[in-house]
């Protein structure tokens, strides 16, 4: 069975788990899944699956992914999204997946896209220590600094950190822990954050670093 | 069930056998204490300082003066199944919700009036 589900993101809350230690989760609403596609090595160059989620109206999408989805005889659904893995056996399009793939005390990873900064200074982005606030300075509190040397080399080497857009990118939470499994209800929650705002897309795969 | 539902059904039911505490008041919480296989009851008697959040997050802020006049404070979820127990010894009659200034106080000058 695949050890992957795609998931929407509620919120977090805390928990008490067996001993009664108060446990800090996120809620994730993860399934049904359906298995859209199974893509082979001799067929598409590559092993992976591809999972949907998300049951929209029909007319939310286009007639090549209602088209898609049809040949499996599966409902609309807003997301897909592959997963690669080689262990393909006993995995058919048409499959249900839901949040009893994992247990209680799995280790996950999280992927989630996280929440735009917009154009961030050097300080929120990076984590630039900012300029002097005594001696006389001004107007230099939160500047990134020099950014380089003078004639040699003469000019600033790529990949230099600066201010710009953050945030609103791919993020992974690896190596976070289940701490509350609800197969009924398709809730999943994992203890700590997890990447995005609430109502997110994330998607959950067995942790990579055991 | 939207986001705020679903978030309450995950989260633990209060806690009977904690009563509605009040700053000032005089209390005895009785913890469960795991030790190996074995379940003891812990007492922690103090003055409770403040009560503060609500639903999931509520807690209290118990304060007790412990040997050589150390003060101590801990603090408890209300909803924690660990609390076997409150026992609420005597209200005092307080006039603000917070009672911070007790933690410059001992002996005497820490005392607060019951309130009937």
């Amino acid at each position: 069975m695949l050890k992957g589900l795609i998931g929407k993101k509620i919120g977090m809350t805390q928990i008490f788990d067996g001993d009664g230690r108060a446990v800090p989760i996120t809620l994730i609403e993860a399934g049904p899944c359906f298995v859209s596609q199974v893509k082979t090595v001799a067929n598409d160059g590559y092993n992976a699956v591809q999972l949907a989620f998300d049951e929209v109206k029909p007319k939310r999408l286009s007639k090549a992914e209602l088209g898609h989805l049809k040949t499996n005889k599966l409902p609309p659904v807003r997301t897909l999204r592959e997963f690669r893995t080689n262990k393909l056996d006993g995995i058919n399009a048409g499959d249900e997946i839901d949040a009893s793939v994992f247990e209680v005390g799995d280790f996950v990873d999280v992927i989630g896209t996280s929440k735009g900064k917009g154009f961030a200074g050097a300080m929120k982005r990076w984590g630039f220590g900012g300029g002097p606030i005594t001696h006389g300075q001004s107007d230099r509190q939160r500047s990134p600094g020099s950014s380089g040397s003078g004639t040699t080399p003469g000019r600033v080497f790529k990949g230099k950190k600066r201010p710009g857009r953050m945030g609103n990118e791919r993020v992974t939470s690896s190596h976070i822990r289940v701490a509350l499994v609800d197969s009924e209800r398709n809730l999943i929650g994992v203890q700590g954050s997890v990447p995005g705002a609430k109502g997110g897309t994330v998607m959950i795969k067995a942790a990579r670093k055991q | 069930m939207n986001h705020t539902e679903l978030l309450k059904s995950v989260q633990a039911e209060k806690n009977v056998n904690i009563p509605d505490l009040f700053p000032g008041d005089n209390v005895s919480v009785h913890m469960k204490i795991k030790e190996g296989d074995r379940e003891r009851i812990q007492e922690f008697k103090g003055v409770v300082l403040y009560v503060r959040g609500s639903g999931n997050d509520a807690t209290f802020t118990v304060r007790r003066i412990a040997s050589n006049g150390i003060g101590v404070e801990r603090t408890f979820l209300f909803n924690s199944p660990r609390i076997a127990k409150v026992v609420v010894e005597r209200h005092n009659r307080v006039r603000r919700a917070r009672l911070y200034f007790l933690r410059e106080r001992t002996g005497k000058s820490a005392r607060l009036k019951q309130r009937f």
